[in-house]
């Protein structure tokens, strides 16, 4: 593009983020799926509110009947105004450390994630540079470390937590491992692939040098391996995020975004459920942004063009 | 079974001026313990009186590469395929010495034993006057290869330290070095550009200066122009020529184009594949001194005329 086009945008071009070339189409499926989601929770929730209203003896007209089920109490299927509702009181209206505050149960839930996260990618990187660097360990330790991810999380979880618990480990440290177990694999796997990635050429070229093994690794091997690594932290964080979560449903932990979501269903607040996955998705995005900012400045100063 | 210890004792050159090399040889057949036949040769090697590759007088320089009955069988799926058959070469300090051939001739494997990057079935290799392994962990050589290799994550400059952050050279010296070849090969300006933003021909100069920059007296390079387009080969074996003037290096250049090796070569090796052996070594005795012109002199002809006839003869050009 010349200076001159950029300094001179012509006026139909400006439009707002919402409606922008690239905003436009994800407004487009934002409103088509906010509609979806307002029928399909009228048509859930449209019996439940009929029986209500006949229980009560109260004269309704479909109108009455259709703004109910947007707006009871325990809807089957809450509207979104309902989960944002909820959503911003249980950031809001309560201080930070209070139970009833999402940013408390929030908190919780996010040091076990970046404890998990942080022990997963240590663990996980030291398993990688173990089976590139040692050949009989990619088939004799590759298999296990697959089939580790076949167990479901859910039976582990619980032992975990027992385990640990009858030898006086409680807390965070339970949970930060059950969320290390999900996500140490990607990075395992996104790790082999990257130390591998130098070119022969490139190897042969350090040979010349004759570099020793740790020159190869720094210099060579680990700088190689960045892109798979980010790309790795990615996938772990939220996986890290779903382990944590996970760690607290079936201990009958008192705080956390999976307690929060266990309590809405042992009472049946569905929208208390619906706020703290909202919560915990938004956690998630962020996680996966801030990785994604990291590894915009670590590309950035490596060149960027690869 | 048979065994073959080689050993060759050199001597400093102010004491003996000599060397001999011990070859022993063991032959067995029956069993690991019974042994048929036993030799020691006593193999005078030739004596080498030369000051140094300054003394330009022929015959009498400092031998930097010499291989006697060198052969490499690589073991393939299909069988043993034989990449090199009995080479016997030597390269003389300060010469340029060109490997030509067709696909599959092993001039390439050959480059790749001188460097210790493969190791050979049979036959004796002496680089410098030791084994080639020795003579790569004391970093005898520089290799360009036929990719720039120049690691993406690094800054042209930083591209040229890497071999002298290996040796542990200080930063300072790191940075001057660095900045000096790049200066040889005139890429002064663009050291703080990365890889990418650099064209074909500009990093294959970037990579030659890297294998420079720790000042090795002998060059291997493997088709470093091979994938630039014509004009820019044109000009980057002009400079090459006047860089190997300037710092009075050993070259081995392999190349499949014929111009390219009669330009630069006082020696060429013509090789043919099936096995990969040498069909011809023809000596060029231009001055070093060529421009690009020389390429419409009749000498320049003959000797191309040559180096076709060899090739012609190694069928190389058939199918």
């Amino acid at each position: 593009m010349t200076n001159e086009s950029l300094r001179e945008p012509r006026a139909s071009r400006v439009r707002p983020p919402w409606w922008s070339a690239k905003g436009a189409p994800l407004t487009v499926v934002l409103l088509g799926l906010m509609m979806l989601w307002y029928l399909i929770a009228a048509a859930v929730n449209l019996a439940g509110v009929r029986d209500a209203f006949e229980r009560e003896d109260i004269a309704y007209t479909t109108g009455d009947l259709i703004a109910g089920t947007w707006s009871a109490e325990r809807p089957i299927l809450p509207a979104p105004h309902q989960i944002i509702a909820e959503f911003a009181t249980s950031i809001f209206s309560y201080p930070p450390d209070s139970n009833r505050s999402l940013v408390y149960h929030g908190w919780v839930t996010l040091s076990a994630t970046l404890a998990g996260f942080f022990i997963g990618t240590l663990l996980g990187i030291a398993l990688a540079i173990l089976i590139v660097y040692v050949r009989s360990l990619e088939k004799s330790l590759l298999p296990w470390i697959i089939s580790s991810q076949t167990v479901p999380i859910l039976a582990i979880a619980p032992i975990i937590v027992v385990v640990l618990g009858s030898i006086g480990v409680h807390g965070i440290l339970p949970k930060s491992i059950i969320s290390a177990y999900l996500c140490f694999f990607p990075i395992t796997i996104g790790m082999v692939k990257g130390l591998n990635s130098p070119d022969p050429i490139q190897r042969d070229l350090m040979r010349t040098y004759s570099a020793n093994p740790s020159q190869t690794f720094f210099k060579l091997r680990w700088p190689a391996s960045m892109p798979f690594l980010f790309t790795s932290l990615k996938v772990a964080i939220a996986a890290s995020l779903v382990g944590a979560i996970v760690g607290e449903l079936p201990t009958g932990a008192q705080s956390g975004l999976g307690a929060r979501l266990l309590a809405g269903s042992y009472y049946g607040q569905t929208v208390q459920i619906w706020a703290a996955l909202f919560a915990a998705s938004l956690l998630a995005a962020a996680l996966v942004a801030a990785i994604g900012l990291a590894e915009r400045l670590v590309v950035r100063r490596m060149g960027g063009g690869a | 079974m048979l065994i073959q210890l080689s050993a060759a004792l050199a001597f400093s050159r102010k004491e003996a001026e000599g060397r001999v090399a011990l070859v022993g040889r063991i032959d067995g057949a029956a069993g690991p313990w019974r042994t048929q036949g036993f030799q020691f040769v006593l193999e005078p090697m030739r004596i080498d009186t030369a000051p140094g590759p300054e003394d330009a007088t022929k015959g009498g320089r400092r031998s930097v590469i010499d291989m006697r009955g060198l052969s490499l069988t690589f073991k393939t799926d299909d069988g043993p395929v034989e990449a090199l058959s009995n080479i016997d070469l030597r390269i003389d300090a300060g010469d340029f010495v060109s490997l030509i051939g067709p696909s599959g001739c092993g001039k390439t494997t050959l480059l790749r034993l001188i460097a210790d990057l493969e190791q050979p079935s049979a036959g004796t290799l002496l680089v410098n006057g030791i084994s080639p392994e020795r003579a790569r962990l004391d970093r005898h050589y520089g290799y360009v290869f036929q990719a720039p290799a120049l690691l993406p994550w690094r800054t042209v400059e930083k591209n040229l330290m890497l071999p002298l952050e290996i040796i542990g050279l200080s930063r300072a010296q790191q940075l001057e070095r660095a900045r000096h070849y790049l200066a040889m090969v005139n890429l002064s300006g663009f050291e703080r550009k990365f890889p990418w933003q650099l064209s074909g021909g500009m990093q294959q100069r970037a990579s030659i200066a890297r294998a420079l920059s720790f000042d090795p007296k002998l060059l291997l390079m493997d088709e470093p122009f091979g994938a630039l387009d014509e004009i820019v080969r044109d000009h980057l074996n002009e400079q090459l020529l006047r860089l190997w003037e300037k710092t009075s290096k050993t070259v081995v250049f392999v190349t499949h184009s014929i111009p390219e090796a009669v330009f630069l070569s006082t020696k060429i090796v013509v090789m043919s594949p099936r096995p990969g052996r040498i069909l011809d070594l023809i000596t060029c005795d231009f001055p070093r001194d060529r421009t690009l012109d020389f390429r419409d002199t009749t000498e320049f002809i003959a000797v191309a005329h040559r180096v076709r006839q060899g090739l012609r003869a190694g069928h190389s050009y058939d199918e």
